[in-house]
């Protein structure tokens, strides 16, 4: 009928590139650069931290992590004489009232996550959710204020009671009758500033149990608290892990809730119910105001310390919550 | 023939029985514990609380035990034990806002709003001086630190949505890292490289770059998450239309996602608002209002509760209760705001 040819048949096969055009490479490069930004505050942390810790770190060696002496004395024109850093007792008081501060949410925590997915309604479910979410864009210095004003009397009566009727045991156990600002007291503190975060973690994790099984638990005339023994808690149990870890880490890194109901003592203390305890970021705090130029910089070794002691913490928690999410248990 | 008639009922609620059974097992705890605080030594409120849970537990459990067995008495005792985790998580919460209120309500006053602290001490009476200086401070320091974190920590999370390059992993990690990094030594940090080395003074500015380190993370995960909510269709459309990625992102991804992108910045201002021990290091905390940032010490809401709370005197006291309250009122403010704009969205 016609001759004409198909106009498809006459178009030159068209290019197609994926190449980014230019305006898309900067973007990209822009954005690249931006993600890149967290590498590099933390690595600008550490530089710095060590850089100016360095010559203290250098001159204490390993005693600046083992000893708990802590003096400097100068003469009369101002140079260091004789000067010992040590952060031992900080160290062990730190890491003594964060394992209080968890040892007291973790239960308190993982009830109320239980509480907040199989118990409560759903109305008190959603108050409940955004009151514990509240609490936890509290400031520190509120906790700080208040466990010393309201919380310090109460606990301190706590502490005395455990003393007297647990005092066979040898962390309840202490010499001298002093309660007022010891590591329990702090870690009392600490534990309600932390409850939150592990409390919703619990949640998230809890949530994510397979609700056919919980269907299937209940199917089989399980109970409520049979169901959760059966499906919740292995399903969750290394996601509540990893919360309590996150915690630990929040917990050692708090520095002005601590500082105001924490004796800080230069000797170290096991002992949980006597008021004397040490705590590396309130030590900064503590020095700071009147510290000569030698005394920061170990002041800095002391907050690099700090440092990579969190970012361990919180990495290790963040791997388990994070593999949890994953597994399909 | 006849009509049945049936009436709708709800077997899985509970009767009127039942609910007179509940009641009567609570006052019953309730009597109960009030009789045995009596009649033994012990005493105070923790008394009652852990003996009312005692018996309530026993009286619920035991009443299942007799009805349905044991089976039936455990998942009751668990029950409770359960419900005195979100009671205990509920203690503190209430405790600490009923005690903001009701000590900072004292140091309330109108020139609180109009006045400075640089004609008056902690602690002189109530009545001399204010938080101007403070309140200017901390919206200073807040909006200085909005302006240098917000473009970073949404770039974070459009590398982690939009690009999705090799280094999502480690990035992440980071970013989490980061949000775990004590506010202290932030704060040693920025003293170490930017203030001995370079300006030799204290300045909010100081302040403002310690803040963003703590806001950077919290802007970036929450920015994540709700670009994540923002469905491919979008991105496929708008490169369909020949847009290149970046317009696309510019103008389609990022305008879908504004409200999550509010709520991630009113996260981020409530995570900083509060923060203490930078500041400490840092800003020098002025007494009197410093309108710029880059010159001379700066005063903060936190600054100040902590040189009031320091100062000791039932005056000095008040001031740091009254300054808390205004500060919780702000961080309550801003967290209600990302809830309801978070809210809308779902």
């Amino acid at each position: 009928m016609s001759t004409e040819v198909s106009p498809a048949l006459n178009i030159t096969p068209r290019v197609i590139s994926t190449q980014p055009r230019r305006s898309d490479k900067v973007f990209r490069g822009v954005v690249t650069a931006g993600g890149l930004s967290s590498l590099l505050i933390l690595g600008l942390i550490a530089l710095f931290l060590g850089w100016r810790g360095f010559d203290v770190m250098r001159t204490q060696g390993i005693s600046f992590i083992t000893s708990s002496d802590w003096s400097i004395s100068t003469d009369d024109l101002g140079n260091v004489v004789e000067s010992n850093f040590g952060l031992a007792a900080m160290l062990v008081g730190t890491i003594l009232c964060a394992l209080i501060a968890v040892v007291i949410a973790l239960p308190i925590s993982v009830f109320s996550a239980l509480f907040l997915n199989f118990y409560a309604p759903n109305w008190l479910k959603r108050i409940l959710v955004s009151t514990i979410d509240m609490m936890a864009a509290f400031p520190s210095i509120l906790f700080g204020i208040w466990g010393f004003l309201v919380l310090m009397p109460s606990v301190e009566y706590w502490a005395k009671l455990l003393h007297k009727y647990l005092g066979f045991i040898p962390i309840f156990d202490i010499k001298v009758p002093v309660y007022t600002r010891s590591p329990f007291v702090a870690g009392v503190v600490l534990a309600i500033m932390i409850i939150p975060i592990i409390t919703s973690v619990s949640r998230e994790v809890f949530s994510q149990a397979p609700l056919d099984r919980i269907q299937a638990a209940y199917a089989l005339g399980a109970t409520r608290w049979a169901m959760i023994k059966a499906v919740v808690i292995p399903h969750g149990r290394s996601g509540v892990i990893g919360g309590a870890m996150l915690g630990l880490g929040r917990a050692m890194g708090e520095t002005v809730a601590v500082f105001t109901v924490l004796n800080i003592v230069f000797q170290i203390n096991w002992q949980m119910l006597l008021g004397a305890g040490g705590n590396v970021a309130s030590l900064i705090i503590l020095k700071f105001g009147d510290a000569s130029p030698y005394e920061i910089n170990a002041l800095m070794g002391a907050g690099l310390v700090l440092f990579i002691l969190t970012l361990i913490v919180n990495g290790i928690a963040n791997q388990i919550v994070k593999r949890t999410g994953k597994s399909g248990r | 023939m006849t009509i049945i008639e049936v009436k709708p009922t709800k077997p899985w609620a509970a009767t009127p029985a039942d609910r007179f059974r509940d009641i009567v097992i609570l006052l019953g705890a309730i009597v109960a514990s009030f009789l045995f605080v009596a009649a033994t030594p012990m005493k105070g409120k923790l008394a009652y609380f852990f003996t009312f849970f005692f018996f309530y537990m026993c009286a619920t459990a035991g009443y299942k035990l007799v009805t349905r067995g044991n089976m039936a008495a455990r998942d009751a005792l668990v029950s409770s034990v359960v419900s005195i985790g979100a009671v205990a998580t509920l203690i503190p919460i209430i405790s600490i806002l009923a005690t903001v209120v009701s000590k900072g309500v004292k140091g309330l006053h109108w020139s609180l709003f109009t006045t400075d602290m640089s004609l008056a001490t902690p602690t002189d009476p109530i009545v001399a001086g204010g938080l101007l200086h403070a309140i200017t401070g901390t919206i200073t320091l807040v909006v200085l630190s909005l302006i240098i974190s917000v473009p970073i920590g949404i770039l974070t999370a459009l590398y982690m949505t939009e690009i999705k390059g090799r280094l999502i992993g480690p990035i992440r990690f980071l970013v989490q890292a980061m949000s775990g990094v004590p506010s202290i030594v932030a704060g040693l940090f920025i003293l170490s490289s930017v203030l001995y080395p370079i300006t030799k003074a204290y300045s909010g500015f100081m302040g403002v770059l310690a803040l963003s380190i703590l806001m950077i993370p919290t802007i970036a995960r929450t920015s994540e998450e709700v670009l994540n909510l923002i469905p491919n269709d979008l991105r496929e459309a708008g490169v369909a239309l020949g847009g290149t990625q970046w317009r696309t992102v510019a103008m389609i991804v990022l305008p879908a996602a504004k409200s999550g992108l509010v709520t991630a910045m009113i996260l981020g201002v409530a995570r900083i608002a509060g923060e203490t021990a930078p500041l400490l290091l840092l800003t020098g905390g002025g007494d009197r209002v410093n309108p710029n940032p880059f010159d001379g010490p700066m005063g903060s809401l936190p600054y100040y509760i902590w040189k009031s709370f320091n100062a000791g005197s039932p005056e000095a006291i008040t001031r740091a209760w009254a300054g808390l309250l205004v500060l919780v009122l702000l961080v309550l403010i801003l967290f209600t705001a990302a809830r309801m704009l978070g809210g809308k969205k779902k």
